[in-house]
């Protein structure tokens, strides 16, 4: 059918000839211009009012400049351990079968079905020093909730996911001929991993952890109840804007949105030349 | 499992299977659990209490209504995108599923906070609505808007992939047949994408009644009015009623053990009709 018509109108072959094109369109465009881009457009626009000089003035702001280095610095090291945690979890869910796997596997997704809220209740609870978890380390004098260590922990939560189900189908599919043509050869389990298998992994792992960076950068309700929240030390960049907010210091509150738009925005765009070029590498 | 029964493999298989599995525990188990035993630690009667309560009800409901009106618009929009996405070529179409995606690159708090810099008291459009005595922000439009803003993505990113799968072949047979556009919809494409969108609704509807950070920004924090569950949890945790946070939290943490069982049988059965979550943002 699809053949026939379009030699009857080969002239122009890609007109569809199904109906609805231009409501539907319509639909799109206007409800994304009305909730997405507008508003958007007004978060550049409240940002842009206190021009360069109020720009730079309130980002060189101590205390938007420690929360940048907080959040920036945090979501790094969370990004690192789930990428090294995420590869682990990934590679059992997929090379080893044992009783439990499936509901491990399903429970992975657990971070983007709970409510930030409570998992952020649920953290502080557990990581006090009064906890569950808190209470052991707190027997060695380290006190995890309410430190910067409780952000840590939190974007550890939120972001694992992100590695583990970026890496998950790409271990899947990989070939086991270049694995057992490395064992003929006499390499050793830690030579075919390092050498064979992680090598195809680490565009999966590097991709994940981005995510895992750019979920974290803006990641608020599970972060703001371990943080403690003290400003200069384990304030994250959202609660500033929500405190900015709060005091109707819209200007400066855009400004920091915007700051924070720009920084994840550079993330997904190197993460997407990161791919191209390696895809061009690899001659694929 | 050939592989399996290499030597040496036994001790560092188990040993990574522990290490995973004492992860997943410390990390997703406890806290799931901790959510329960702190919301029964008073008694099943204290936990009754604190769901009984005006506001807890209150905040119930409005987390019902905002998610009742937000989930239908993201659905008719996802229905509206991906039909012109996936059965049409035209220019811009890679920028529009672009667009699409923004908002789960945006901070959730930056998402409520667009809307309080358009509506809010010095906002760009506070001279019009004050002229027509309108109240957005802070109040439940606001709470509406903010939870479509997150939520926008959920629905159309699940069916764009899989109409565009799908190809136009039964649609041009049906208008063949002389099947008006409407008959198309609802006899020929809404049975092929039922999975893919009930699957794209769960999710959508599992990040609404959940969403914390872009609704505590627009919401003016007014207990029975304005707070709805989230933002209830946090009002009764900043309270110390452990017990109050955490049977409203464990809830939302039923909704998200529930979402995440049919999420599971659905991957199961219907493997080929849903997307991943975790689809990296296109720029």
């Amino acid at each position: 059918m699809q053949i026939a018509l379009a030699q009857h109108d080969g002239r122009a072959a890609r007109r569809s000839v199904i109906p609805g094109f231009g409501a539907t369109l319509g639909i799109a465009l206007l409800y994304l211009t009305l909730i997405v881009l507008i508003p958007l457009a007004a978060l550049v626009l409240a940002a842009a009012g206190p021009g360069i000089a109020g720009v730079l003035a309130t980002l060189a702001d101590p205390r938007v400049a420690a929360a940048f280095r907080v959040s920036f610095g945090i979501a790094f090291a969370a990004a690192l351990i789930n990428g090294a945690v995420g590869l682990v979890v990934a590679w059992v869910l997929v090379r080893y079968r044992f009783p439990g796997r499936r509901l491990l596997d399903g429970l992975v997704d657990l971070p983007f079905a709970l409510p930030t809220a409570v998992a952020g209740i649920a953290l502080a609870a557990l990581y006090a020093d009064t906890g569950w978890v808190g209470g052991f380390f707190a027997r060695f004098g380290i006190d995890i909730a309410f430190t910067p260590r409780g952000i840590l922990v939190a974007l550890v939560f939120i972001g694992l996911p992100f590695v583990v189900r970026t890496v998950q189908p790409i271990l899947a599919d990989l070939e086991h001929e270049a694995e057992e043509a490395a064992l003929t050869l006499g390499a050793t389990r830690l030579q075919i991993f390092f050498r064979v298998v992680l090598p195809a992994l680490l565009p999966g792992v590097l991709t994940g952890m981005s995510l895992a960076f750019a979920r974290g950068l803006g990641e608020y309700g599970s972060v703001i109840f371990v943080a403690g929240n003290m400003p200069g030390l384990s304030e994250i960049v959202p609660l500033l804007i929500v405190i900015k907010l709060d005091q109707f210091d819209y200007a400066g509150a855009a400004i920091i949105g915007v700051a924070m738009l720009v920084a994840s925005f550079a993330i997904l765009l190197a993460l997407n030349l990161g791919q191209f070029l390696m895809r061009r590498r690899h001659g694929a | 499992m050939a592989r399996d029964r290499r030597p040496g493999l036994g001790f560092g298989r188990w040993a990574l299977i522990a290490f995973a599995g004492a992860f997943l525990a410390l990390f997703l188990v406890a806290p799931l659990a901790i959510v329960f035993e702190a919301a029964l630690a008073k008694g099943v009667v204290a936990y009754g209490d604190a769901l009984a309560a005006p506001d807890a009800v209150a905040a119930i409901e409005l987390t019902l209504l905002v998610a009742a009106i937000a989930v239908p618009l993201n659905t008719v929009f996802g229905l509206a995108a991906s039909w012109c996405i996936a059965k049409f070529e035209f220019t811009g179409k890679s920028v529009l599923t672009t667009l699409i995606d923004l908002p789960f690159a945006v901070s959730p708090v930056i998402s409520g906070m667009v809307y309080v810099l358009l509506f809010g008291a010095q906002g760009l459009l506070a001279p019009v609505l004050a002229a027509h005595g309108l109240k957005i922000v802070f109040a439940v439009p606001g709470l509406v808007l903010a939870t479509v803003f997150v939520t926008f993505p959920f629905v159309a990113r699940q069916l764009i992939p899989l109409m565009q799968g799908q190809g136009t072949g039964e649609e041009e047979a049906a208008l063949v047949l002389g099947a008006s556009f409407w008959q198309i919809v609802r006899r020929v494409t809404l049975p092929n994408i039922r999975w893919g969108l009930l699957y794209g609704v769960l999710l959508c509807n599992a990040r609404a009644m959940g969403e914390f950070g872009a609704v505590s920004v627009v919401s003016g924090r007014i207990r029975g009015l304005t707070d709805t569950m989230p933002l209830y949890i946090e009002a009764l945790y900043n309270e110390y009623d452990m017990v109050g946070a955490f049977a409203v939290a464990s809830l939302l943490a039923l909704l998200a053990v529930a979402t995440l069982v049919v999420k599971s049988l659905f991957e199961l059965r219907y493997r080929e009709d849903v997307a991943p979550l975790t689809q990296p943002a296109r720029v």
